[in-house]
């Protein structure tokens, strides 16, 4: 009988399961890189009707981001301002800037201001902006440094694992309450951060739901 | 006892208590040669595809479609489709994911427990039973995936850690019941693979002889290089052991962990120790069943009368006899429990299944389940194949409403008269389930034609002339005395 396979064949075997190791390897690590949100969502800033400068207004001017989202407190989204709110100063400063045309348009006709939205709470999940602000929850826990930001920039990955290390221990991440908006404070130290979040979780009754249907009512 | 033997060595005691010569029985009958059996099998194998063959097929791959256009729909359009609602949540998708998990179970009790046991006789239907535990298994998995509606999420029923920190709750038997089926689909895969190898390197090399060198490459590349030696049958042997071993607590635990899905949960007529083994029985019992109704028309159709003996359909006729049985017993004995345990929720649930809305159907299994299988106490019921067949089929159909009893009834008439509802199911869902028996009939009818349905070697080490100790009794007929 002559052979179906050359000798070389005897190797097969070892050669695929090696193949197959890599190969499972590979498209793990590149999975867990490449298709997770801090990939996918982390770094997202696309450009805007109006380049509006963060980092003019809230960094070097030093305008509360209540002023322009004013909700925040009290309701469950965080609004974005209408053209009046800009038209506040703007019909004195840079009255007749081309950037700033598309306000004006919006401010004359009523028609909103095209944003792009960058942080995307999917349609399945329960988000309310105004409990976590009211527990001492920064805005720079979810949206990082925007204070310093030319274009804003999806900055936190915002995964549902975000949401859960915070969830199942707030403490670390809990500020006093006048400094939520002050996207520079920072605990002097772990220790202190600590114990001085303990104690908010304690005096504020803390709670954050860890069931399924505490976000995806 | 040493004392009281004599000369020829065998203890004298013998010769005053006379024991019976008990016949073995034959295996394969009409005195067959080995090479009769390569012959046999391979034959179907290498001959022209039969006509009929093309028939079913394709009817098959029609009736399949259903199960994929019911899929496609569920998928594009959301799990609504099914007639789930409040409170029948579960009903058809779980009904057939434990109906078709159940069928498989003979498979498996043929190649690991009677394996171990040493019953020979399973040589002749061992091959086709784990093929169909497979393609029973396949057929299975299709529900719980699909009911999961998206089923791109379908991994999340694996624990692979992921950004968004699901992790599985392993408190709950669902989640047992995705290992011990993913290992029960696995194991079963390999003791198939495992024992086809001897045979698929006979194939390879009678196509190698017959120059047909793309066939001959196919088996060749599955049959890993097996030349039939000494050390390749010894370590087979030893595979075979041990495969068989580790599947032997795989028959018992995964319809005793499929029932979990129902006893774990505190529902009345679901919440009931007696379920781990009377879900076993079933299983076993309906797998048998379906053995019978594959078997008997392939054997009628291949004329394999001397391979699958009148003492084989026995065999299976009274194990199907025995769990019947059994699974008649737990019925009754779920009946006592209701009424001795005096408590009133699962009194009603058991006085509604028999007499509420639901009692066609609770009729029907008992019909098919308890009073089908009373007739293989009858020599002449199992020696009429044809009507073994009928009655295997009836055990087929029982075993469904088992299913669809236990979990639509008592989902039906929960612990909230307000919530009550009587559940009827959509026509995907009908649609869906009864393709998979298209998506079956195709992956056996595949099975028949392309692989050897019986295992050769095994077969021969069962014929008379494999006894090369001959010198006990009548060596023609097979038979010895103990």
């Amino acid at each position: 009988m002559s052979n179906i396979f050359p000798k070389s064949a005897n190797k097969l075997p070892l050669q695929i399961i090696v193949y197959l190791v890599v190969l499972s390897g590979i498209l793990t690590a590149g999975a867990t890189y490449y298709m997770t949100p801090k990939y996918t969502r982390v770094g997202y800033a696309p450009v805007q009707p109006v380049p509006y400068s963060h980092a003019l207004h809230a960094g070097q001017l030093g305008i509360d981001c209540r002023y322009c989202h004013s909700n925040v407190e009290t309701s469950g989204v965080a609004n974005l301002p209408t053209a009046q709110t800009c038209m506040n100063c703007h019909n004195q400063v840079k009255k007749d800037s081309p950037l700033l045309a598309v306000v004006r348009h919006s401010f004359e006709t009523g028609e909103s201001v095209p944003w792009v939205k960058i942080h995307q709470t999917p349609d399945y999940v329960y988000f309310n902006h105004a409990i976590h602000v009211n527990r001492g929850v920064s805005c720079w826990e979810c949206h990082g440094q925007i204070n310093e930001m030319e274009v804003v920039a999806h900055d936190k990955p915002l995964s549902m694992g975000f949401c859960l290390d915070c969830h199942r221990d707030p403490a670390p991440h809990l500020r006093p309450r006048d400094q939520v908006t002050n996207l520079d404070w920072r605990p002097a130290n772990a220790t202190e951060a600590r114990t001085q979040g303990d104690k908010f979780v304690h005096d504020w009754n803390i709670k954050p739901p860890q069931s399924c249907s505490g976000c995806h009512r | 006892m040493a004392a009281h033997a004599d000369t020829a060595g065998h203890p004298a005691i013998l010769d005053e208590v006379k024991p019976a010569v008990l016949p073995r029985a034959i295996l394969v009958a009409n005195n067959r040669s080995f090479s009769w059996i390569t012959e046999k099998i391979c034959g179907i194998i290498e001959g022209k595809t039969p006509v009929w063959w093309w028939w079913c097929f394709a009817v098959a791959c029609f009736v399949a479609s259903f199960t994929v256009a019911g899929l496609t729909y569920l998928v594009a359009t959301g799990v609504g489709v099914w007639g789930h609602a409040n409170p029948v949540n579960w009903a058809w998708d779980i009904v057939n994911f434990v109906f078709w998990i159940g069928i498989g179970h003979a498979g498996t009790l043929i190649s690991a427990i009677l394996c171990l046991l040493r019953q020979k006789w399973r040589t002749s239907i061992n091959r086709a039973a784990e093929a169909m535990t497979i393609f029973a298994v396949v057929c299975a998995a299709i529900f719980p995936v699909f009911h999961v509606g998206r089923i791109w999420y379908a991994w999340f029923l694996f624990p692979i850690p992921n950004s968004n920190y699901i992790w599985q709750n392993f408190r709950s038997p669902l989640e047992w019941d995705v290992f011990a089926v993913s290992t029960y689909g696995t194991v079963s895969v390999l003791f198939w693979y495992i024992g086809l190898i001897p045979d698929l390197a006979v194939l390879r090399d009678r196509f190698e002889a017959a120059g047909n060198k793309l066939r001959s490459f196919l088996y060749g590349l599955f049959a890993m290089g097996w030349r039939g030696s000494n050390r390749h049958w010894s370590n087979y042997e030893m595979a075979y052991l041990i495969l068989a071993g580790i599947s032997t607590p795989l028959v018992l635990s995964v319809h005793t962990i499929v029932s979990f899905d129902f006893a774990v949960s505190l529902l009345p007529g679901w919440h009931t120790t007696i379920f781990p083994p009377y879900f076993v029985a079933g299983a076993i019992f309906s797998g048998f069943g379906m053995v019978l109704t594959l078997m008997l028309p392939l054997r009628a159709v291949y004329h394999l009368e001397d391979l699958i003996t009148q003492y084989h359909i026995d065999c299976m006729c009274k194990i199907t006899l025995a769990t019947g049985t059994i699974v008649g017993y737990a019925y009754a004995m779920e009946f006592f429990i209701a009424w001795y345990s005096a408590n009133p929720y699962e009194g009603f649930t058991f006085i509604n299944r028999a007499f509420g809305p639901y009692a066609w159907a609770y009729w029907i299994m008992i019909s098919c389940n308890v009073i089908t299988p009373q007739f293989f106490w009858f020599k002449k019921v199992r020696n009429c194949t044809w009507f073994v067949w009928v009655l295997s089929i009836f055990v087929n159909v029982g075993m469904w409403f088992e299913r669809f009893v236990i979990i639509v009834t008592s989902l039906a008439r929960d612990f909230l008269p307000s919530s009550w509802g009587y559940y009827s199911p959509s026509i995907v869902e009908i649609f869906t389930f009864f393709g998979t028996f298209g998506v079956f009939s195709v992956l056996f009818l595949l099975f028949i034609r392309f692989l050897p349905i019986m295992p050769m070697a095994e077969l021969k080490a069962v014929t008379p002339q494999a006894d090369v100790h001959g010198g006990h009794g009548d060596p023609a007929s097979g038979q010895e005395t103990h």
